[in-house]
């Protein structure tokens, strides 16, 4: 069964071929035996996995199930879960069990799916490789050896590795892009405001956006009807109506534009990758597709901005972790400042250390202007560079990320260089934009991700794109041999 | 951009985080490399940019002033540290 897609096994559960305890029970013991290598999982909940199985079995009998009931959806561990520890990758929230649901596990919860767990992420987000987690790094299901990228990267280890059918991320500069791409899945950003962020632990809030991850466009189609739409809790939600994604996906191709920024294919990108690019390119022109040379010119500044935007606000948001109302405390504080100090001290790892301190420098007193304002000034030039390409295209087009997944250790050492390993996505997130992953072949024995980008509320698009690419080729049906 | 360990202290004071005195040093490099490389954004003139603060241009929502919220000071407290009567408890500030 953990072969097979959300749609097929949606559709086995409708002709009664096995029932969601039946399914569930076999993703539980595809972890039990899988995960102590791969360590995609925090916190597994089998229990309350198979309880919420047999409440879809009953849902199913009564004829009143949604095409997601009784399906295994895992949990990224930066949404809240009622009831069940949420620590976000960090020691400091490794105490924190949740008083309440975000509102996406809420939603997957009212289709009647089941959560067999919580996910393994870069601490607090922060993180391209998945290494910064206080629960050990995730490794790649295609080599144990390399990253499965970050922050998403239990989240794209565990449906590349068959241990969840579908599984939620979080992307505030790539992070569900860039692991989709390391593990040969399909994953998507959704424009911001989207999907609620109720309830989803804060990292950067002008960037942070949660959306699904699977083995295809289609099954990121399923999910994403149930995780998108209004939330009147999220102060940032966009009130639209969200437009039924399974009817466009077969949408035929014909005369629709695509993008190819040539700032995409610059020094850097791995020539195996720019070959599977063109390939990818040629497959949408038999498909119809017109393909325009676009110019994203401040591309490359993208990276820089983010890291002032996403520490600064990641600053501000951490603040909140005290050592007071929940998580992480220090044993015997000798006074307040000590209490605050050390209880975050020792509850965060390194690399949010590195952001906090980065981004409270960036906001202090003299030196606003020319980091945060300035950062805020780019990010205007980089999303109006989007906005003209869009005058002429629909639909951008260009490789996820420049290389396929490093090795564990290899950019732990060097900050700046594990944060260019993010250089295609981040202008999506300054921008708000819609952004996806999809499997486009392998280089060596390790998989390569295409990158689509739409214009503001074109998911549709993108999974019809997608789709459409994945009903002529075979990448996204490559499983890793485990 | 070149930090030294004395600013780097001095952001780790502001931002309430204690760092290991053995780790400051190395903080201070690589806070001075992320700065270096942030600094590429200097070469481009945006005096007549308008700053964009947020993708969507959004306007912040209002709502009818209503209490939409239940009292749950003890299911919230059950997941604190150090609580006694309702209280948290935190070391003394008065003397």
């Amino acid at each position: 069964m953990h072969t097979q897609t959300i749609a097929q096994l949606s559709q086995g559960l409708k002709n009664r071929e096995f029932s969601s305890v039946e399914l569930t029970q076999a993703c539980l013991t595809r972890i039990h035996q899988h995960n102590p290598a791969l360590n995609c999982y925090i916190t597994v909940t089998g229990e309350q996995a198979l309880a919420e199985a047999q409440a879809a079995d009953a849902r199913i009998a009564r004829g009143e199930a949604v095409p997601l009931t009784g399906i295994p959806v895992a949990q990224k561990d930066i949404f809240c879960t009622d009831g069940v520890r949420t620590s976000c990758g960090s020691r400091m929230l490794d105490p924190f069990i949740a008083p309440y649901d975000a509102t996406v596990v809420a939603r997957f919860k009212a289709a009647g799916c089941v959560m067999p767990g919580k996910l393994n992420m870069d601490e607090f987000a922060m993180g391209s490789s998945n290494e910064t987690s206080f629960y050990g790094p995730v490794r790649n299901p295609w080599d144990i050896h390399t990253v499965p990228g970050g922050s998403s990267g239990g989240s794209a280890a565990a449906v590349a590795a068959g241990l969840a059918p579908g599984a939620t991320g979080t992307d505030t500069g790539g992070s569900i892009r860039q692991p989709a791409a390391f593990c040969g899945i399909t994953g998507i950003k959704p424009t911001y405001g989207r999907v609620s962020r109720w309830g989803m632990i804060a990292f950067a809030s002008s960037l942070d956006q949660a959306g699904p991850m699977a083995r295809t466009a289609e099954d990121c189609a399923l999910m994403l009807q149930v995780m998108a739409g209004f939330d009147e809790k999220d102060s940032t939600s966009v009130d639209r109506a969200v437009p039924d994604y399974a009817v466009s996906l077969n949408d035929r191709l014909d005369g629709v534009r695509i993008g190819v920024p040539r700032e995409f294919f610059a020094d850097g990108l791995e020539p195996a990758i720019q070959r599977l690019m063109d390939e990818a390119v040629a497959e949408y022109r038999k498909l119809g597709a017109v393909i325009h040379e676009i110019s994203l010119p401040n591309m490359s500044l993208s990276v820089p901005a983010y890291y002032v935007v996403a520490p600064a606000e990641c600053s501000s948001n951490l603040a909140r972790y005290d050592g007071v109302r929940f998580g992480h405390r220090c044993d015997d504080p000798k006074d307040l400042f000590d209490l605050y100090t050390r209880s975050r001290g020792e509850g965060f790892g390194a690399e949010v250390k590195r952001r906090i301190l980065m981004g409270t420098y960036a906001l202090s007193a003299g030196y606003y202007d020319a980091y945060y304002l300035k950062a805020q000034k780019i990010r205007r030039l980089i999303s109006d560079d989007f906005q003209r390409a869009f005058q002429s295209v629909d639909v951008i087009l260009g490789p996820t990320t420049p290389s396929v997944a490093f090795r564990l250790g290899e950019k732990s050492d060097d900050p700046v260089s594990m944060y260019l390993s993010d250089i295609y996505t981040i202008a999506v997130n300054l921008a708000g934009l819609p952004g996806m992953s999809l499997p486009a072949g392998f280089s060596g024995h390790l998989p390569v991700g295409m990158q689509l980008i739409g214009n503001y509320f074109t998911e549709e698009r993108l999974l019809n794109l997608a789709h459409r690419y994945q009903q002529v080729t075979d990448w996204h049906t490559r499983m890793p041999a485990l | 951009m070149s930090l030294s360990v004395e600013n780097v202290n001095r952001i780790a004071w502001l931002a309430r985080l204690a760092i290991d005195a053995d780790k400051a040093e190395s903080y201070a490099h690589d806070l001075s490399g992320i700065l270096d490389f942030v600094a590429r954004m200097d070469d481009v003139d945006t005096a007549d940019v308008k700053p964009m603060a947020h993708p969507l241009e959004q306007i912040q929502r209002l709502r009818p002033d209503i209490a939409t919220e239940p009292d749950q000071r003890e299911c919230f407290q059950r997941h604190a540290p150090r609580v006694e009567a309702g209280l948290y408890l935190v070391p003394r500030v008065i003397e």
